[in-house]
């Protein structure tokens, strides 16, 4: 997985439940292409539309709350976007996402408005706002989940290592 | 070291070695669950990891019931890849109208006191209302529970509820659950465990147990475990083992007075916006619905009967009732609870999650307004952004669909 790259803010509130990311009933489905066409309709119906691969998400307190439906971070990944960045992440939804290789950091200041310019340095936990000229400093996450989303998730770090190792935690 | 809260007893039991909180931690899983929501993207994880069967396949469940039985093709697909892994590895397969998969696990003595319980439905902390650790996973997490019979994880901090007090007649266990996430607030848990405990919890019947379990999520709790105080199960437990240790220390300790509520209602759309029924006295409704792993089983059927007896449903309204497994259908059926509710102009709906998630059967229309038992009012939760979803007992919601509106129920009870 790239460890640096940058993209283009799009920017919501607090408390986005995975019904909002993608609704119950477009859940039940193997082909992710179907997820992707309505990630996030409920909460802003043009989202997609504007949605340019390599985008990050910006968003606020409680992100993902709700429901375990790894739809949910399965939709945003599909759909182009590069990263997620919040104030803080409902707790399923932060290993849903880490486990299918989609980048999330948590981010409890930082500063961003749609369409500022995002550099994310995963090694380094930083989010640089280019466009306001500002760094902010990603909250470490446990070394187990850094080697999970550095190897792509979860399926490919259990083929590799076949099972949990208590001291690589 | 200080003493060991639930949370702590149990996961230093499966992780072979004391842990506190905070800790990280390979455990061993004692169970694993999925729905048709979750089942398939599992599966399909767990061969792509390279498994076979599952570690343990007599404790790998596998429940279609969210969208049950199958409302188009492309979900009867869905079902069929569910059947044949049941059928290939041995996992233990409940079918179409069986019942809620959370219903089920305690009805069919699936999970037990002391348990390490993990499913892929957020609503897997219903069991903690018997004292399992269990919690919600999504389907890569649990086809590598499938894989290893391990997970890693955070030991999470706990926070103490105590409900003081009685409730009074006319509250239900929703009504203290409905108090208890409007408290502590959407994600006034997250990350974090829940004990829950007090005079008001004592006498409740595993039933209401479940119900106030249920809604731990619903404040992001990791698990949410009640006291067994009271508790009665059919089989002989371990009480000290499911009981946090006198001197456990906790990251909060909160108290709700039991005796001080009256019936609860959350407001659209969240499920903390949560204010006492006086402050929406004659909010009309269009929809009523009865049922969901919340409060679908006898018990609440038996709340509704008692309002609905020798009434009717209000004209233009809709009152839908999904009793949460084929057994509690069945009980409903021969004590008269079926002809009551049906003759009061119910219409009964098939056990499952459907109307709940927004997947089939009873999708509301555009500016209706629904009274619902279930645990979650997001926006579209129900199928329909265009419409809104208020959050309330069995009694209060069989109480409004008679008089269109939302009423004191204490009005209708004789």
């Amino acid at each position: 997985m790239e460890s640096k790259f940058t993209g283009r803010a799009h920017v919501y509130g607090d408390d986005i439940d995975t019904d909002r990311i993608i609704a119950g009933k477009y859940t039940k489905t193997l082909n992710l292409q179907d997820l992707a066409d309505h990630v996030l309709e409920d909460l802003d119906i043009d989202f997609r539309s504007k949605l340019v691969k390599g985008d990050v998400l910006v968003a606020g307190t409680n992100f993902g709350c709700g429901s375990s439906r790894e739809q949910a971070p399965l939709a945003l990944k599909v759909a182009g976007v590069s990263a997620v960045v919040a104030k803080y992440f409902a707790r399923i939804f932060f290993r849903n996402a880490i486990n299918i290789g989609l980048p999330v950091l948590e981010v409890p200041d930082l500063e961003a408005d749609s369409g500022d310019e995002l550099e994310i340095d995963l090694k380094a936990g930083v989010v640089k706002n280019l466009t306001k000229n500002a760094d902010y400093k990603a909250s470490a996450m446990p070394q187990v989940m850094i080697d999970i989303l550095d190897q792509g998730g979860l399926v490919a770090y259990l083929k590799k290592n076949g099972t949990y190792d208590a001291s690589a935690l | 070291m200080s003493g060991q809260t639930v949370a702590e007893k149990i996961l230093s039991r499966h992780a072979g070695k004391p842990v506190a909180a905070d800790d990280l931690t390979v455990i061993d899983v004692d169970a694993a669950l999925m729905s048709d929501t979750t089942a398939p993207l599992a599966i399909k994880a767990f061969r792509e990891m390279g498994g076979k069967a599952p570690w343990n396949p007599e404790r790998t469940f596998l429940v279609i019931d969210h969208a049950s039985p199958a409302p188009n093709e492309r979900i009867a697909r869905l079902h069929d890849i569910m059947r044949e892994f049941a059928a290939d590895t041995g996992a233990v397969l409940y079918d179409v109208g069986e019942g809620i998969c959370h219903q089920l696990m305690i009805e069919d003595d699936r999970v037990r006191p002391g348990e390490a319980f993990f499913g892929a439905d957020s609503h897997t902390c219903t069991y903690g209302a018997l004292g399992a650790f269990a919690t919600g996973v999504g389907s890569t997490d649990l086809a590598a529970v499938m894989l290893t019979g391990k997970t890693w994880l955070k030991v999470p901090r706990t926070i103490r509820l105590e409900i003081t007090g009685r409730i009074n007649p006319g509250v239900e266990a929703k009504d203290l659950a409905l108090a208890m996430v409007g408290k502590l607030g959407f994600a006034g848990a997250t990350y974090q465990a829940v004990e829950i405990c007090g005079e008001a919890l004592v006498p409740m019947s595993l039933d209401e147990r479940m119900t106030i379990a249920n809604l731990g999520i619903e404040m992001g709790a990791k698990a949410a475990l009640i006291h067994p105080d009271g508790l009665e199960l059919p089989y002989d437990f371990d009480a000290e083992a499911i009981s946090p240790d006198p001197d456990a220390s906790y990251v909060r300790e909160i108290t709700i007075d039991g005796s001080a509520l009256r019936p609860q209602i959350s407001k659209p759309p969240r499920p903390d916006a949560t204010v006492d029924i006086d402050e929406l006295i004659g909010t009309k409704i269009d929809v009523a619905f009865i049922g969901t792993c919340v409060n679908g089983r006898l018990r609440d059927l038996h709340a509704a009967a008692r309002i609905l007896e020798g009434r009717r449903v209000a004209s233009g309204v809709r009152l839908m009732v999904s009793a949460a497994s084929q057994k509690v259908f069945l009980a409903a059926a021969k004590d008269g609870t079926l002809a009551t509710l049906t003759a009061a102009g119910a219409t009964f709906l098939p056990s499952g999650c459907g109307p709940c998630v927004g997947t089939h059967l009873g999708v509301p229309g555009d500016g209706e307004v629904v009274v619902s038992t279930a645990n979650r009012n997001f926006r579209g939760r129900m199928g329909n952004p265009e419409a809104s979803v208020y959050l309330a007992s069995p009694t209060v919601v069989a109480a409004a669909a008679v008089e269109g509106k939302i009423v004191d129920p204490t009005e209708l009870e004789g």
